[in-house]
């Protein structure tokens, strides 16, 4: 894997695999976003409400301002959804990948699998500091610095100019 | 790469174009695999409303027409303790510094919704003309909360009282500035005071357990009835919504032949023990001692102690039977209909709370209903928090009821078997949840609030919004004054939830197992009765 005119330039086997990981991570965003969106009685208030560690207290606060929930709802919601469309479609990719990992920071941080915490919310696996959010957030950065979507992607079209400049 | 190379062309080519939408078919199958999903969810959902014939609306609320709003209803307050002052909020008046209070800590803690849930609160039109408390700092502040007509704080509180302080309950009663009466004394003067209210033609709405003995429970019911003052009994949850729809999947036959009904009221602080805070100015020149032992047959020393913590003594109330398994079984009276049981037995001791208290803190009563095929049993702690909650069990399902609704198929129901064969019923999850109010947090403050909360029974929901339970009971009993009729817990509800409370009471105190005579409507001590 080398680089070329400012672009990487990757063997077979190593494209295809960081594509599949790019539509894999867009699949489950989309699909959490697209879940929500058609949930007439999905909050993210249970999750705010649960939060432990030190950015409890903010996420508590949050959670008992109707007005702040339902932005969160709403930038949940679409924010999911926006950024697994982009990622599968290649579509404004590098945005889709930061405002990703910011969403994924945030269910991290809101309650961190840290010792000695627990939780109400049912986890469905044992982490100690790594969970696959954690992970999630590195594959994602694996992808900013591995960019693939000016190969196979929207992106080429849309940065056509800028490239070819 | 030849990508990198196109990209020198000015045109897209087709091959750049293809590479752009390369991933076009995965947003169709991701298109295709939520519409499957949607479907079979969709149809599954149908077919248990279908089958089972449920609804997951809100349950349609009793609605009491022509209420003439425009004359105000004279109330006076007899007791203000803790639950008068609650029962005073509810109706819409605070003390000036409860206000304040409230105030402070919304400020800190922005979950904290009481100031603005209280200042919502729909105006009932009352008028607090009188106040009477034993202890002289309740009363002054029972007058305070009164007079503050615009729910203010102290800064804004009213120059002038617009109510009166009675030392006695009959001068209050005999005053025509007084239209009816709101009773949260101790339980030993409950029947006294309601029945001297309803001889004055007043209404009267009281805490319960509605008395302290079962010779009371015929006086006070035989007066109701004679006079026909609107009478409602302190039990709110007849206002909470998920026991009204409850109530509607019940009969919808959901969980099919009940066999057994569990109710329990585990808690575990002092307050929720009621060793409550003995208030610092209490004293013999404070507190109206002689009138306070009233009715009771056994007279005492001034105690601060029995005065405060009065729940804790027979003289006065009746532990936890009266307190608080009056409550679970006016619940479930609500939504199953029980009536007076056939049988009782009930067992327990003081285990935990070796203060002097002579009434139990462990505390069972198990119910026989031979002519319904099943047992009610209550069972509480005031040492655990270990909840079990109120659980309706049936052949074919089971139904947990709190602020929310939960109901599972059983893996062996028969009305079931074929939905669950066919995979469209999973017993492991509910096939009806009802939870009004989830897209809500609130802060409940106390252990003790915590306690009724869970239960549904410090708030509920109308149109989504919470409400404070009591404040609609108040209502319904104003509303039932302003066009005479009788409201949910009349007496007749509460003669059922009183002689079933005393049974209990009866059962642990004489060690006896107790059988009520539907006919003669007496009980029996260790005999039988005729089924």
């Amino acid at each position: 894997m080398h680089r070329k005119n400012g672009f990487h330039s990757y063997s077979n086997s190593q494209l295809t695999l960081l594509v599949i990981l790019r539509i894999l991570i867009g699949w489950h965003f989309l699909y959490e976003g697209v879940t929500k969106l058609l949930s007439s009685s999905w909050s993210s208030i249970g999750y705010l409400a649960d939060s432990k560690g030190f950015m409890s207290g903010i996420f508590l606060s949050w959670a008992g301002d109707p007005d702040v929930v339902k932005i969160i709802d709403f930038m949940n919601m679409w924010g999911l959804t926006l950024v697994g469309l982009g990622l599968i479609m290649g579509c404004l990719t590098r945005i889709s990948i930061i405002g990703g990992i910011l969403l994924l920071a945030f269910y991290y941080l809101s309650p961190p699998p840290m010792v000695g915490y627990t939780f109400a919310l049912p986890s469905e696996g044992s982490y100690l500091w790594v969970n696959k959010n954690l992970i999630e957030i590195f594959a994602l950065a694996v992808l900013y610095v591995f960019p693939t979507q000016q190969i196979f992607g929207i992106d080429r079209l849309i940065f056509k100019k800028r490239i070819r400049d | 790469m030849s990508d990198i190379k196109s990209t020198k062309t000015q045109t897209f080519s087709r091959r750049s174009i293809l590479k752009a939408f390369a991933a076009v078919p995965v947003l169709g199958a991701f298109g295709y695999g939520v519409f499957r999903k949607r479907t079979y969810d969709s149809e599954i959902r149908d077919q248990i409303v279908k089958e089972l014939g449920i609804s997951y609306n809100p349950p349609v609320l009793p609605a009491i027409k022509g209420v003439d709003m425009s004359k105000p209803i004279k109330v006076g307050i007899i007791g203000y303790g803790i639950r008068g002052e609650q029962l005073m909020r509810a109706a819409g008046f605070a003390n000036p510094a409860t206000i304040d209070e409230w105030e402070e800590s919304a400020k800190k803690n922005s979950n904290d919704h009481r100031l603005e849930e209280f200042l919502s609160q729909e105006d009932l039109n009352l008028q607090f003309t009188g106040a009477c408390d034993l202890f002289d700092v309740r009363a002054k502040s029972a007058l305070e909360a009164c007079s503050n007509l615009k729910r203010k704080g102290v800064k804004e509180q009213a120059s002038q009282l617009t109510c009166k302080r009675y030392l006695n309950y009959k001068e209050m009663l005999a005053s025509p500035d007084i239209d009816a009466v709101i009773i949260a004394t101790p339980d030993h003067w409950h029947t006294q005071i309601a029945i001297d209210a309803a001889l004055e033609g007043k209404h009267v709405y009281v805490e319960k357990g509605m008395t302290r003995t079962i010779d009371e429970v015929y006086q006070l019911a035989e007066v109701i009835k004679k006079t026909g003052v609107v009478f409602q009994l302190g039990h709110q949850g007849r206002q909470t919504e998920s026991f009204i729809k409850a109530k509607e999947i019940i009969d919808q036959g959901l969980i099919g032949k009940i066999n057994l009904i569990e109710v329990c009221t585990n808690r575990n602080s002092p307050n929720g023990a009621w060793v409550y805070d003995i208030h610092p100015e209490a004293s013999e020149k404070t507190i109206d001692w002689e009138q306070f032992q009233g009715p009771t047959p056994n007279r005492v020393p001034f105690s601060k102690e029995r005065f405060f913590r009065w729940r804790c003594w027979w003289d006065y109330g009746t532990g936890l039977g009266g307190d608080l398994l009056t409550h679970e079984y006016d619940a479930l009276n609500q939504i199953l209909n029980l009536g007076i049981p056939h049988s009782c037995v009930a067992s327990g001791g003081v285990y935990y709370y070796k203060d002097g208290r002579e009434v139990p803190d462990v505390f069972q009563a198990v119910y026989e209903y031979p002519d319904r095929d099943f047992t009610f049993m209550y069972s509480a702690s005031l040492a655990s928090n270990r909840d079990r909650g109120k659980i309706i069990m049936g052949h074919d399902g089971n139904m947990t009821i709190g602020g929310e609704l939960i109901v599972y198929a059983d893996p062996e129901s028969t009305k079931y078997k074929a939905l669950i064969d066919k995979g469209v019923i999973d017993p492991a999850n509910p096939i009806f949840l009802y939870s009004p109010g989830s897209k809500r947090i609130d802060a409940v403050t106390s252990a003790t609030a915590k306690y009724f909360a869970g239960r549904g029974l410090l708030y509920t929901y109308r149109q989504g919004k919470r409400v404070d339970t009591t404040h609609l009971h108040i209502k319904e009993w104003t509303d039932c004054i302003r066009t005479q009729q009788q409201p949910s817990c009349n007496i007749d509800q509460g003669f059922q939830e009183a002689i079933t409370a005393h049974m209990a009471t009866i059962s642990y105190r004489e060690g006896v197992k107790i059988y009520w005579d539907k006919e003669k409507q007496v009980i029996i001590k260790g005999e039988p009765a005729k089924i």
